[in-house]
């Protein structure tokens, strides 16, 4: 006897063409919209020149840090100068706070709703496991049809996939406020907006910025295997080499995330530490 | 009690039960089962059970109980923080189980202040800014709230410690951070949900003894939660004893020390140190016999002479007391064929008001035998206190 196999992609895929046909107008609109932020970020980030970026680098961490992360990020800044990967590594700058900033923008208000609607929660948390542990790489299929090769589907892709931990996080953040701080702003009166912007958030910051350091290190990782989609960056960089078999030139630019994922990775936590006191 | 106090809140068959369809729960409570076979049955819990009392206008009410007696959820009722399944608690005409979400944000602001065991200082914020915290909610003006702020931190004694966080100090300093929070914003009571019971016994002692004469000065209905008998009958105008949701006895320290209701709350009261809890007032006796200030002294050896005693007080016509007239003296001034006894009185005795601890009568019938004259604020005599009967008065106490 034969079981009819169950078109599950058949039906996915006229899914995702229904969505591609009917909403064209909004992708189209996010599109224009995204590629113009990306034009003008990464065209202001490379209008300076190399040299006034690594110094106001530097000081962001010098003040936010310390001094030994402003002289780490000189180096590594100056050793990607060196190799001819400054570009590339704008680029891949520019999708990632992009990406980073939309990924927030959205998941903060629903990590806030999780937070405080048990049934939202519920209905998000699953969402959340489909989002993250999909392989990174199919999320770049259907971004193609919806908004073309390029950086735009690469945001697309990458939002989609960074934005969980910020999301969980932020939940989890305004969950822990001890029941006794909630109990003190409910006596004396609070609206929920009060309680949610004088006590949930404040003491829900640390965690919330845990959330967003990890969306960053995904977004960046993301923004690295969208280079199969045409992203420009340093991935596109690895990509070449790839196909060039060049183990040389890859490395080089493996290198180079690795130094601006270090870069984001402390400067976010350190941000993290000083706003938690 | 006294009829002609104010209630300020009148709390009428308030019940609470914890569950889903707490419905079912009071049915059988209806039935007569108690809070154990209604668990059994339904999984649901009894926390209250038809809890009826009045908190009157200014006085410090103490509601006490062991844990899992229901006080803090009671004390939660009050201000809605938990929401009651059957009941009413009147608060200046408003219902609070019954007012929209809105109307309780106003009656909150308006009519709550609390201070919680832990303290739940927000710790974020500034010790000023937890003290502001209250106003800041009702929208007060920023000058203005760093004004109150700062008046209230000055009553607790924190002058200085603006700018602290509250993790920089010790826990007694906290809970003044947590009393001034609650005294900056002026509500018309002041919950307290075992405010000293995370403090070292000292501190302890002295933040009672400054609540007590911080309530007396500013007159603020006060709701105290405690599990401590002793810390009840030290602070408490009136005691509420609540036990398994229900309440057992209201009365005030004194009633339930010589009167308990049962033997649950004698049991309670073992133990307790009775001379500090009675006052003078216990130990007082009647006035047999006084003299007038405008007797003559033959009148007044009379009377002593009538009542065997060796000394009587002598009064105005307004009761006032104006000395003690000595045996000796009295025929003195018959000697000298005085008219009258005023200048044959002497002041040489002792005298208490109605609250003074009975602890400390001992010490002042050391040196002289006279009686110690009771007197109201215009020194009226109210009655006399003799050595025997403050020991007397100790050991029925220590029996009953």
């Amino acid at each position: 006897m034969e079981i009819t196999r169950i078109p599950l992609g058949a039906w996915i895929e006229g899914g995702l063409n229904w969505l591609t046909s009917e909403y064209s107008v909004v992708t189209r609109a996010i599109s224009r919209v995204t590629q113009t932020g990306i034009e003008v970020l990464n065209d202001g980030l490379m209008w300076l020149p190399e040299w006034a970026l690594m110094a106001l680098i530097a000081v962001l961490c010098w003040r936010a840090s310390s001094y030994r992360l402003a002289i780490g990020a000189v180096a590594g800044l100056a050793l990607i100068w060196n190799l001819g990967l400054w570009n590339p590594m704008i680029e891949t700058l520019t999708l990632v706070v992009i990406a980073t900033l939309v990924a927030i923008i959205i998941a903060i208000p629903v990590g806030i709703g999780a937070a405080l609607s048990e049934r939202l929660y519920r209905g998000v948390m699953p969402i959340l496991d489909f989002m993250q542990t999909m392989p990174a790489f199919v999320y770049l299929i259907p971004a193609i049809p919806f908004f073309g090769i390029g950086s735009v589907s690469a945001i697309f892709a990458t939002v989609i996939f960074s934005m969980p931990p910020a999301i969980r996080f932020t939940a989890l953040g305004i969950r822990q406020v001890p029941v006794e701080l909630i109990e003190a702003a409910d006596a004396y009166g609070s609206t929920r907006g009060q309680k949610l912007f004088k006590v949930q958030l404040p003491l829900s910051l640390p965690t919330v910025m845990a959330g967003v350091n990890q969306t960053i290190m995904l977004a960046l990782s993301m923004v690295v295997i969208a280079a199969m989609i045409g992203a420009d960056g340093l991935g596109s960089e690895v990509w070449r080499a790839i196909q060039r078999l060049r183990p040389g030139d890859g490395f080089e630019a493996g290198i180079a995330v690795v130094i601006l994922a270090m870069l984001l990775d402390r400067l976010t936590q350190s941000l993290r530490r000083t706003r938690a006191k | 009690m006294d009829e002609t106090r104010n209630v300020k809140i009148q709390v009428s068959g308030l019940s609470k039960v914890f569950g889903k369809n707490p419905k079912k729960g009071l049915e059988l409570r209806n039935q007569g089962l108690k809070r154990p076979e209604i668990f059994d049955k339904t999984g649901l819990t009894l926390g209250l059970s038809n809890i009826n009392f009045d908190v009157y206008e200014g006085e410090l009410l103490v509601i006490m109980g062991l844990s899992g007696s229901g006080k803090s959820t009671l004390i939660r009722c009050l201000n809605r923080l938990i929401d009651t399944t059957e009941g009413e608690i009147i608060i200046d005409g408003e219902n609070i189980p019954a007012l929209s979400e809105k109307a309780l944000l106003e009656c909150r602001r308006r009519h709550f202040s609390m201070v919680f065991q832990n303290f739940a200082l927000f710790p974020h914020r500034t010790v000023q800014q937890n003290a502001e915290f209250g106003l800041e909610i009702r929208g007060v003006d920023k000058a203005e709230r760093k004004k109150i702020a700062q008046d209230s931190l000055t009553q607790v004694g924190l002058d200085g410690w603006e700018d602290a966080y509250p993790d920089q100090l010790s826990g007694g300093m906290q809970q003044r951070v947590g009393l001034a929070r609650a005294l900056a914003n002026d509500a018309s009571v002041l919950l307290m949900d075992e405010a000293f019971s995370a403090l070292d016994p000292l501190i302890r002692k002295d933040m009672q003894q400054e609540l007590i004469e911080l309530q007396a000065r500013t007159k603020k209905t006060t709701v105290f939660i405690t599990h401590d008998l002793d810390e009840a009958l030290s602070i408490g105008d009136r005691i509420v004893l609540l036990k398994d949701g229900e309440i057992v006895q209201i009365g005030t320290p004194e009633e339930i020390l010589t009167k308990p209701a049962d033997d649950y709350v004698r049991r309670f009261i073992e133990g307790v140190d009775m001379s500090r809890i009675l006052t003078a007032e216990n130990a007082m006796r009647k006035v047999r016999s006084t003299a007038r200030v405008g007797d003559g002294p033959r009148t007044a050896l009379r009377k002593m002479r009538d009542h065997t005693m060796d000394s009587i007080y002598v009064t105005d016509n307004d009761r006032k007391l104006k000395g003690l007239l000595e045996v000796d003296a009295a025929s003195q001034a018959i000697e000298d064929g005085a008219e009258g006894i005023a200048n044959y009185l002497t002041q040489d005795f002792r005298r208490v008001t109605p609250d003074e601890p009975l602890q400390n009568l001992f010490a002042m019938f050391s040196d002289k035998s006279f009686p110690i004259a009771v007197v109201d604020e215009d020194q009226r005599l109210l009655g006399v206190v003799v050595k025997g009967a403050v020991l007397g008065e100790l050991a029925r106490a220590g029996d009953q």
